[in-house]
């Protein structure tokens, strides 16, 4: 064999041979799952015991805060009739397109915010004083311009998540790491192709992070909205609760803040879920 | 051998009044065809800026600088690579950006990634290799930018010996084969001598050219070699003396 191929060799080794050091083994998956699932069960049934105490110590007469095992049954006779999931619809459909609506809004607000300096010095920091405005608020104001309709709540819904969905935008494109964008530079990333190949999917986790917060907002606006706008002949969740509250009927109430506590948690979920596998894809957290 | 950069009386200065700071001061560098050039300085030598100015990516401030119209890449202390995209594709993202159709991209990426002999891990993310194996990537990424000139700014910086050692031998190889030219710069000077033909010594604040060594030593090199350390010692020495100079 020739000095230069046995050179070669040994080079070859010597560079895969690293490789393989430098990657450590990796972690199990069910471990992991199980590791994140029993400290949110632990905290469910903690909640309960609590709540069994306090109505054991007789804290509130049995009327007003009934015990656990009583409202689990109403909720249970409540979730099989057609009615209720008439009503689950209704609010969802609501929330769904409220929320769309506020991420088609807050994308365009934020993108030309982030391109625009004269538009970010207008509103820059409006946007981030919209996001602390507490959304029942806008309600009176959306009765005297929409009335009693959908239009109202809508509206309501749209004003909460929208500047989260545009700030997500904003600072993810803010933070694009200088290093990579002299990587770009150099590779000829001009305008257009800048945009596709770096900054927008290097700005995804922010983006992702603001459409988390913007569905938070929009689901709580829409909660108030469902309880004070109560649109003629709709039942919504929030209508059927508050219809429970006219008829004192509490393990009815619970049932639907259960219900409402379920649908937020699942949602939240939903977006963790897109949120953990961006990271781990990128390698932003210890996987 | 053909003058693939020339840096020619050039400065750069940042702000302006009594603010203003001299970076570079009247550099002149001329780095031909095939040739491995290592920029080497202290602290505030300019040696990035320099770099910055061959890139295109800062204006300079008086001087004339041509890389007649040549295509650079530039590789940082990080490896920049996008995590969005798998190993593959970051490798494929300046053929894309050439234009380059699907398949023509997966074929040429794979050659470069067999290049860097990273063949097996096409489909890793970036951060599933460790930080040698990054850069070799950022090598493949820009070697697929077809550049004539490779301009490295402290790339194994952050690197251990033992990896540093090996991507020596690495660089040093895919220079020879894929016939580079590359402007390196270090405040390694082992490293300086390891690789370059010549080693261009800055002076401070501001930066100036004050020596330009050829280097002569056959290769391959070793970093720990007696012809290595002697002239690294002797660089050494100056860069000391320079230092020196701004005590007080």
């Amino acid at each position: 064999m020739p000095a230069e191929t046995v050179t070669q060799d040994r080079s070859a080794a010597e560079v895969s041979g690293l490789d393989a050091l430098e990657l450590g083994p990796r972690t199990q998956k069910t471990r992991r799952i199980w590791n994140s699932a029993w400290p949110k069960l632990l905290a469910v049934a903690i909640v309960v015991a609590i709540w069994q105490a306090a109505v054991l110590a007789e804290w509130k007469p049995v009327y007003v805060l009934p015990p656990p095992a009583d409202v689990f049954t109403v909720l249970r006779d409540l979730v099989i009739t057609a009615d209720f999931w008439d009503g689950v619809r209704l609010t969802m459909t609501r929330a769904i397109t409220g929320f769309l609506l506020a991420v088609l809004i807050g994308t365009i607000i934020g993108a030309a915010v982030s391109r625009f300096r004269p538009l970010r010095a207008a509103i820059g920091s409006l946007i981030t004083g919209l996001q602390t405005m507490p959304s029942i608020m806008w309600f009176p104001l959306a009765i005297l311009l929409f009335q009693l309709g959908e239009s109202a709540i809508l509206f309501v819904v749209v004003l909460g998540a929208a500047p989260s969905v545009a700030n997500g935008l904003i600072s993810g494109i803010d933070y694009v790491p200088r290093t990579w964008l002299r990587v770009g530079r150099v590779m000829g990333m001009r305008g257009l192709a800048e945009y596709r190949h770096l900054i927008l999917p290097a700005s995804l986790p922010s983006f992702v992070s603001g459409l988390k917060q913007g569905w938070a907002f929009s689901w709580r606006s829409l909660m108030a909205g469902e309880l004070l706008v109560i649109v003629p002949g709709t039942v919504s969740i929030g209508v059927r609760m508050q219809n429970a509250r006219d008829l004192f009927d509490s393990a009815l109430v619970i049932s639907y803040i259960i219900v409402v506590l379920i649908i937020g948690i699942l949602i939240d979920q939903l977006f963790n879920a897109a949120d953990n596998r961006l990271r781990r894809r990128w390698g932003l957290t210890e996987a | 051998m053909s003058t693939v950069v020339r840096i020619d009386d050039v400065s750069k200065q940042y702000g302006t009044g009594s603010s203003a700071l001299l970076a570079l001061d009247h550099i002149s560098l001329d780095v031909r065809q095939g040739e491995f050039v290592c920029l080497l300085g202290a602290s505030g030598c300019g040696k990035s800026t320099l770099l910055s100015l061959v890139a295109g990516l800062d204006r300079i401030t008086s001087g004339t600088l041509d890389i007649g119209g040549r295509h650079v890449a530039l590789m940082f202390q990080e490896a920049a690579l996008f995590p969005w995209l798998s190993v593959a594709g970051n490798v494929e993202l300046p053929l894309r950006l050439q234009g380059a159709g699907r398949a023509e991209r997966r074929e040429r990426a794979r050659e470069l990634l067999e290049v860097v002999r990273l063949g097996d891990f096409a489909d890793k993310r970036p951060h599933e290799l460790s930080g040698g194996m990054r850069q070799r990537v950022a090598l493949a990424r820009a070697l697929a930018q077809k550049a004539d000139v490779l301009l490295m700014d402290e790339p194994f910086g952050a690197l251990d010996a033992m990896t540093r050692d090996i991507l020596h031998d690495e660089l040093e190889r895919v220079w020879r084969e894929q016939r580079l030219t590359v402007l390196f710069v270090t405040h390694n000077v082992r490293e300086a001598v390891r690789l370059g033909d010549r080693v261009i010594l800055l002076s401070s604040r501001p930066g100036r050219v004050i020596e330009d060594y050829a280097i002569t030593h056959p290769r391959p090199r070793r970093i720990d070699s007696p012809e290595v350390s002697g002239q690294a010692a002797e660089i050494t020495d100056r860069l000391r003396a320079e230092v020196a100079r701004h005590a007080g």
